[in-house]
Protein backbone atom coordinates (compact mmCIF):
# COMPACT_ATOMS: atom_id res chain seq x y z
CA UNK A 1 0.00 0.00 0.00
CA UNK A 2 3.16 2.22 1.03
CA UNK A 3 5.62 0.47 -1.60
CA UNK A 4 5.38 3.85 -3.72
CA UNK A 5 5.77 6.49 -1.01
CA UNK A 6 8.80 4.30 0.82
CA UNK A 7 10.40 3.78 -2.77
CA UNK A 8 10.53 7.37 -3.35
CA UNK A 9 11.59 8.76 -0.28
CA UNK A 10 13.86 5.74 1.85
CA UNK A 11 16.99 7.74 0.46
CA UNK A 12 15.96 10.93 2.66
CA UNK A 13 15.90 9.05 5.92
CA UNK A 14 12.36 7.86 5.79
CA UNK A 15 10.98 4.79 6.79
CA UNK A 16 7.30 2.80 6.97
CA UNK A 17 6.10 0.81 9.29
CA UNK A 18 2.99 -0.91 8.74
CA UNK A 19 1.65 -2.97 11.21
CA UNK A 20 -0.96 -5.59 10.88
CA UNK A 21 -3.47 -5.59 13.55
CA UNK A 22 -4.62 -9.19 12.97
CA UNK A 23 -5.87 -11.45 15.78
CA UNK A 24 -5.32 -14.63 13.31
CA UNK A 25 -1.29 -14.08 12.99
CA UNK A 26 1.10 -14.21 10.99
CA UNK A 27 0.01 -17.05 8.58
CA UNK A 28 -3.39 -15.08 7.90
CA UNK A 29 -2.19 -11.56 7.00
CA UNK A 30 0.89 -13.46 4.40
CA UNK A 31 -0.74 -13.12 1.67
CA UNK A 32 -1.87 -9.67 1.56
CA UNK A 33 1.74 -8.73 2.83
CA UNK A 34 2.91 -10.96 -0.04
CA UNK A 35 0.66 -9.20 -2.97
CA UNK A 36 2.16 -5.64 -1.53
CA UNK A 37 5.87 -6.96 -2.46
CA UNK A 38 6.93 -4.51 -0.01
CA UNK A 39 10.22 -3.52 1.27
CA UNK A 40 9.91 -1.72 4.30
CA UNK A 41 8.82 -3.29 8.08
CA UNK A 42 5.44 -5.55 7.80
CA UNK A 43 4.65 -6.63 11.48
CA UNK A 44 2.29 -8.46 12.86
CA UNK A 45 0.27 -7.70 15.73
CA UNK A 46 -2.55 -10.64 16.91
CA UNK A 47 -3.07 -8.69 20.47
CA UNK A 48 -3.25 -4.57 19.19
CA UNK A 49 -0.65 -3.76 20.95
CA UNK A 50 -0.33 -0.74 19.08
CA UNK A 51 -4.05 0.14 19.41
CA UNK A 52 -3.13 0.06 22.96
CA UNK A 53 -0.13 2.14 23.02
CA UNK A 54 -1.02 4.58 20.88
CA UNK A 55 -5.08 5.05 21.99
CA UNK A 56 -5.87 3.80 17.97
CA UNK A 57 -9.49 3.17 16.79
CA UNK A 58 -9.52 1.68 13.63
CA UNK A 59 -7.53 0.85 10.15
CA UNK A 60 -5.77 2.61 8.32
CA UNK A 61 -4.59 4.71 11.08
CA UNK A 62 -0.88 6.48 11.06
CA UNK A 63 1.72 8.37 13.74
CA UNK A 64 4.09 10.65 11.93
CA UNK A 65 7.09 10.31 14.36
CA UNK A 66 10.63 12.46 13.55
CA UNK A 67 14.09 11.71 13.53
CA UNK A 68 14.01 11.80 17.64
CA UNK A 69 11.28 9.70 18.04
CA UNK A 70 9.13 12.71 18.96
CA UNK A 71 5.50 12.26 17.78
CA UNK A 72 4.62 15.34 15.35
CA UNK A 73 1.14 14.53 14.38
CA UNK A 74 -1.01 12.42 16.38
CA UNK A 75 -3.17 9.44 15.13
CA UNK A 76 -5.01 10.26 11.92
CA UNK A 77 -7.05 8.63 9.26
CA UNK A 78 -4.21 7.11 6.93
CA UNK A 79 -5.51 8.23 3.14
CA UNK A 80 -8.58 6.78 3.60
CA UNK A 81 -12.08 8.49 3.14
CA UNK A 82 -16.02 7.86 4.11
CA UNK A 83 -16.77 7.52 0.57
CA UNK A 84 -17.21 4.03 0.67
CA UNK A 85 -20.65 4.40 3.43
CA UNK A 86 -22.35 5.71 0.07
CA UNK A 87 -21.54 2.73 -2.32
CA UNK A 88 -24.40 0.33 -3.41
CA UNK A 89 -23.93 -2.50 -1.34
CA UNK A 90 -25.42 -5.15 -4.05
CA UNK A 91 -22.37 -4.59 -6.72
CA UNK A 92 -20.07 -3.04 -3.89
CA UNK A 93 -18.79 0.03 -6.04
CA UNK A 94 -18.71 3.31 -5.33
CA UNK A 95 -19.79 5.69 -8.09
CA UNK A 96 -17.51 7.21 -10.44
CA UNK A 97 -17.45 10.75 -8.88
CA UNK A 98 -16.92 9.32 -5.18
CA UNK A 99 -13.97 6.94 -6.29
CA UNK A 100 -12.45 10.24 -7.87
CA UNK A 101 -12.99 12.38 -4.93
CA UNK A 102 -11.48 9.52 -2.76
CA UNK A 103 -8.14 8.78 -4.82
CA UNK A 104 -8.03 12.77 -4.61
CA UNK A 105 -7.80 12.89 -0.89
CA UNK A 106 -5.79 9.86 -0.71
CA UNK A 107 -3.41 11.74 -3.00
CA UNK A 108 -3.36 14.70 -1.26
CA UNK A 109 -2.68 12.52 2.40
CA UNK A 110 0.47 11.11 0.20
CA UNK A 111 1.77 14.39 -0.64
CA UNK A 112 1.33 15.61 2.60
CA UNK A 113 3.99 12.75 4.11
CA UNK A 114 6.34 13.69 0.75
CA UNK A 115 5.91 17.28 1.77
CA UNK A 116 7.01 16.07 5.33
CA UNK A 117 10.08 14.14 4.35
CA UNK A 118 11.38 16.88 2.07
CA UNK A 119 11.02 20.38 4.08
CA UNK A 120 9.57 19.48 7.38
CA UNK A 121 5.93 20.84 6.69
CA UNK A 122 2.66 19.28 8.24
CA UNK A 123 4.86 18.28 11.34
CA UNK A 124 3.00 19.70 14.17
CA UNK A 125 4.67 22.34 17.00
CA UNK A 126 3.96 19.99 20.57
CA UNK A 127 1.38 21.91 21.75
CA UNK A 128 -0.92 21.14 18.43
CA UNK A 129 0.61 17.28 18.22
CA UNK A 130 -0.70 16.89 22.29
CA UNK A 131 -4.18 18.26 21.79
CA UNK A 132 -4.84 15.88 18.80
CA UNK A 133 -4.48 12.94 20.99
CA UNK A 134 -7.56 11.67 21.84
CA UNK A 135 -7.90 11.31 25.76
CA UNK A 136 -7.16 7.08 27.57
CA UNK A 137 -10.12 6.71 29.99
CA UNK A 138 -10.83 4.08 32.75
CA UNK A 139 -13.08 2.14 30.07
CA UNK A 140 -10.91 1.86 27.37
CA UNK A 141 -8.03 1.16 29.80
CA UNK A 142 -10.04 -1.84 30.85
CA UNK A 143 -11.06 -2.51 27.22
CA UNK A 144 -7.70 -2.97 25.79
CA UNK A 145 -7.29 -5.63 29.25
CA UNK A 146 -10.50 -7.52 28.11
CA UNK A 147 -9.67 -7.26 24.37
CA UNK A 148 -6.43 -9.35 24.89
CA UNK A 149 -7.68 -11.76 27.64
CA UNK A 150 -10.16 -12.48 24.67
CA UNK A 151 -7.60 -13.08 21.87
CA UNK A 152 -5.78 -15.41 23.84
CA UNK A 153 -8.80 -17.64 24.98
CA UNK A 154 -10.15 -17.49 21.37
CA UNK A 155 -6.48 -18.80 20.63
CA UNK A 156 -6.23 -21.17 23.70
CA UNK A 157 -9.69 -23.55 22.61
CA UNK A 158 -11.95 -21.15 24.57
CA UNK A 159 -14.10 -18.73 21.96
CA UNK A 160 -17.26 -18.46 23.81
CA UNK A 161 -15.46 -16.62 26.74
CA UNK A 162 -12.72 -15.12 24.55
CA UNK A 163 -16.06 -13.66 22.64
CA UNK A 164 -17.88 -12.85 25.96
CA UNK A 165 -14.45 -10.84 26.67
CA UNK A 166 -14.36 -9.08 23.30
CA UNK A 167 -17.98 -8.12 22.97
CA UNK A 168 -17.01 -6.45 26.93
CA UNK A 169 -14.48 -4.56 25.19
CA UNK A 170 -15.99 -3.49 22.53
CA UNK A 171 -19.32 -2.53 25.30
CA UNK A 172 -16.39 -0.60 27.01
CA UNK A 173 -15.03 1.38 23.83
CA UNK A 174 -17.47 1.42 21.39
CA UNK A 175 -15.32 4.36 19.05
CA UNK A 176 -12.95 1.37 18.62
CA UNK A 177 -13.80 0.03 14.92
CA UNK A 178 -10.86 -2.49 15.48
CA UNK A 179 -11.86 -3.91 18.55
CA UNK A 180 -15.55 -4.57 17.05
CA UNK A 181 -14.39 -5.67 13.56
CA UNK A 182 -11.74 -8.34 15.06
CA UNK A 183 -13.99 -9.82 17.15
CA UNK A 184 -16.10 -10.37 14.54
CA UNK A 185 -13.61 -11.81 12.42
CA UNK A 186 -12.45 -14.21 14.58
CA UNK A 187 -15.84 -15.26 15.13
CA UNK A 188 -16.04 -15.82 11.12
CA UNK A 189 -14.06 -14.23 8.51
CA UNK A 190 -16.17 -12.18 6.37
CA UNK A 191 -18.36 -10.65 9.36
CA UNK A 192 -15.95 -7.78 9.68
CA UNK A 193 -17.66 -6.42 7.14
CA UNK A 194 -20.89 -7.66 7.09
CA UNK A 195 -24.82 -7.12 8.00
CA UNK A 196 -24.14 -6.04 11.19
CA UNK A 197 -21.23 -3.90 10.33
CA UNK A 198 -22.91 -2.10 8.05
CA UNK A 199 -25.45 -1.37 10.56
CA UNK A 200 -23.22 0.11 13.08
CA UNK A 201 -22.13 2.34 10.07
CA UNK A 202 -25.50 3.64 9.52
CA UNK A 203 -26.07 4.03 13.33
CA UNK A 204 -23.08 6.74 12.99
CA UNK A 205 -25.49 8.85 11.47
CA UNK A 206 -23.62 12.45 11.15
CA UNK A 207 -20.54 10.94 12.60
CA UNK A 208 -17.36 10.43 10.13
CA UNK A 209 -16.16 6.78 10.38
CA UNK A 210 -13.12 7.85 9.03
CA UNK A 211 -12.68 11.32 10.72
CA UNK A 212 -10.39 13.51 7.52
CA UNK A 213 -6.68 14.66 8.76
CA UNK A 214 -6.60 17.93 9.47
CA UNK A 215 -3.66 18.92 7.18
CA UNK B 1 -0.78 -22.33 37.38
CA UNK B 2 -2.49 -18.96 36.97
CA UNK B 3 -1.90 -17.33 33.56
CA UNK B 4 -1.39 -13.13 33.63
CA UNK B 5 -1.34 -11.31 30.31
CA UNK B 6 0.85 -8.03 30.66
CA UNK B 7 0.43 -5.49 27.82
CA UNK B 8 3.55 -6.74 26.66
CA UNK B 9 3.83 -10.42 28.11
CA UNK B 10 2.72 -13.59 29.58
CA UNK B 11 3.23 -15.08 32.93
CA UNK B 12 2.36 -18.73 34.15
CA UNK B 13 2.44 -18.27 37.91
CA UNK B 14 1.21 -19.68 41.11
CA UNK B 15 -1.05 -17.70 42.57
CA UNK B 16 -3.99 -18.02 44.93
CA UNK B 17 -7.18 -16.55 46.09
CA UNK B 18 -7.20 -14.27 42.54
CA UNK B 19 -4.00 -13.04 42.42
CA UNK B 20 -2.38 -13.60 45.71
CA UNK B 21 1.25 -14.89 45.12
CA UNK B 22 4.84 -14.62 46.20
CA UNK B 23 6.82 -11.21 46.14
CA UNK B 24 8.63 -12.88 43.93
CA UNK B 25 6.29 -13.70 40.91
CA UNK B 26 4.58 -10.00 41.69
CA UNK B 27 8.13 -8.77 40.74
CA UNK B 28 8.53 -10.93 37.93
CA UNK B 29 4.74 -10.08 36.71
CA UNK B 30 4.76 -6.28 37.24
CA UNK B 31 7.86 -5.41 37.59
CA UNK B 32 7.44 -3.85 40.79
CA UNK B 33 9.45 -4.61 44.16
CA UNK B 34 7.89 -5.29 47.66
CA UNK B 35 9.83 -3.40 49.95
CA UNK B 36 8.74 -2.52 53.75
CA UNK B 37 7.41 1.30 51.89
CA UNK B 38 4.68 -0.88 49.39
CA UNK B 39 5.83 -1.85 46.10
CA UNK B 40 8.35 -0.27 44.54
CA UNK B 41 9.90 0.54 40.75
CA UNK B 42 13.37 3.09 40.73
CA UNK B 43 12.23 5.92 43.10
CA UNK B 44 9.31 5.25 43.22
CA UNK B 45 7.17 3.61 45.79
CA UNK B 46 3.47 2.69 45.98
CA UNK B 47 1.87 2.47 49.78
CA UNK B 48 0.00 -0.98 49.89
CA UNK B 49 -3.30 -0.63 52.09
CA UNK B 50 -2.38 -3.77 54.96
CA UNK B 51 -4.80 -6.05 53.71
CA UNK B 52 -2.93 -6.73 50.53
CA UNK B 53 0.51 -7.99 52.20
CA UNK B 54 0.76 -11.10 54.29
CA UNK B 55 3.97 -11.91 54.74
CA UNK B 56 6.16 -12.55 51.63
CA UNK B 57 2.44 -12.48 50.01
CA UNK B 58 1.47 -9.78 48.22
CA UNK B 59 -1.87 -9.13 46.81
CA UNK B 60 -1.38 -8.40 42.79
CA UNK B 61 -5.17 -7.69 42.41
CA UNK B 62 -5.05 -5.12 44.96
CA UNK B 63 -1.58 -3.87 44.00
CA UNK B 64 -2.46 -3.21 40.38
CA UNK B 65 -5.91 -1.65 41.44
CA UNK B 66 -4.31 1.12 43.39
CA UNK B 67 -2.36 1.82 40.54
CA UNK B 68 -5.39 2.76 38.81
CA UNK B 69 -4.81 -0.44 36.11
CA UNK B 70 -7.49 -2.57 35.01
CA UNK B 71 -7.45 -6.35 36.28
CA UNK B 72 -9.85 -8.71 34.25
CA UNK B 73 -10.31 -12.59 34.48
CA UNK B 74 -12.11 -15.13 32.52
CA UNK B 75 -15.01 -16.78 34.61
CA UNK B 76 -12.87 -19.34 36.10
CA UNK B 77 -10.50 -16.97 37.19
CA UNK B 78 -7.76 -18.84 35.82
CA UNK B 79 -6.55 -16.52 33.09
CA UNK B 80 -5.92 -12.58 34.34
CA UNK B 81 -4.91 -9.28 32.32
CA UNK B 82 -3.53 -6.75 34.29
CA UNK B 83 -4.21 -3.53 31.76
CA UNK B 84 -1.85 -0.27 31.98
CA UNK B 85 -3.31 2.21 34.08
CA UNK B 86 -4.93 5.40 31.11
CA UNK B 87 -3.34 7.98 33.02
CA UNK B 88 -0.13 6.02 31.97
CA UNK B 89 -1.01 5.94 28.60
CA UNK B 90 -2.28 9.61 28.89
CA UNK B 91 1.64 11.01 30.13
CA UNK B 92 3.26 8.66 28.02
CA UNK B 93 1.50 10.01 24.53
CA UNK B 94 1.21 13.51 26.33
CA UNK B 95 5.31 13.29 26.57
CA UNK B 96 4.75 12.75 22.89
CA UNK B 97 8.28 10.24 22.70
CA UNK B 98 6.39 7.97 20.40
CA UNK B 99 5.74 4.57 22.85
CA UNK B 100 8.46 2.25 21.53
CA UNK B 101 7.35 -1.55 21.01
CA UNK B 102 9.13 -4.47 19.76
CA UNK B 103 6.88 -6.68 17.50
CA UNK B 104 7.44 -10.09 14.95
CA UNK B 105 7.59 -8.94 10.86
CA UNK B 106 5.64 -11.95 8.72
CA UNK B 107 8.68 -14.36 8.85
CA UNK B 108 9.14 -13.75 13.16
CA UNK B 109 11.93 -11.32 13.32
CA UNK B 110 11.45 -8.92 16.00
CA UNK B 111 11.25 -5.39 15.08
CA UNK B 112 11.72 -2.91 17.90
CA UNK B 113 10.62 0.77 16.56
CA UNK B 114 13.57 2.66 18.45
CA UNK B 115 16.15 0.88 16.19
CA UNK B 116 14.49 3.44 13.63
CA UNK B 117 15.82 6.80 15.69
CA UNK B 118 17.56 9.35 12.91
CA UNK B 119 14.47 8.67 10.38
CA UNK B 120 11.62 9.99 9.90
CA UNK B 121 8.76 7.40 10.51
CA UNK B 122 5.73 6.70 9.02
CA UNK B 123 3.86 4.34 11.68
CA UNK B 124 0.93 3.22 10.21
CA UNK B 125 -1.72 0.10 10.66
CA UNK B 126 -3.93 -1.99 8.10
CA UNK B 127 -5.67 -5.19 8.65
CA UNK B 128 -7.35 -8.06 6.50
CA UNK B 129 -11.02 -7.54 8.13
Amino acid sequence: MWQELYDELKDKGFMVVAVAEESRGAEHARPWIAAARSSYWQLIDTDHRLSDLYNLVNVPQAVWIDEQGRIVRPPETAGSTDHFRRMDLKTRTMSPADQAERLAARQAYLDAVRAWVNTGRHALPADAARAGLPKVTREIAEAHARFRLGVWLRAHGNPVEGDRQMNTASALHPDSWSMWRQAADLDEVGKASGTDFWKRVQALGDRPYYPPPKL
Amino acid sequence: MTVILTPGAEHDVDARDGLWMSAADAEKVTGWTLKPEGMCRAELCVPLPAAAVKGKDVDVAAFWTKLGGPVVADEDGEVWALGAPADERNAALEGLQAPDFTLPDVDGTPRTLSQLRGKKVFLATWASW
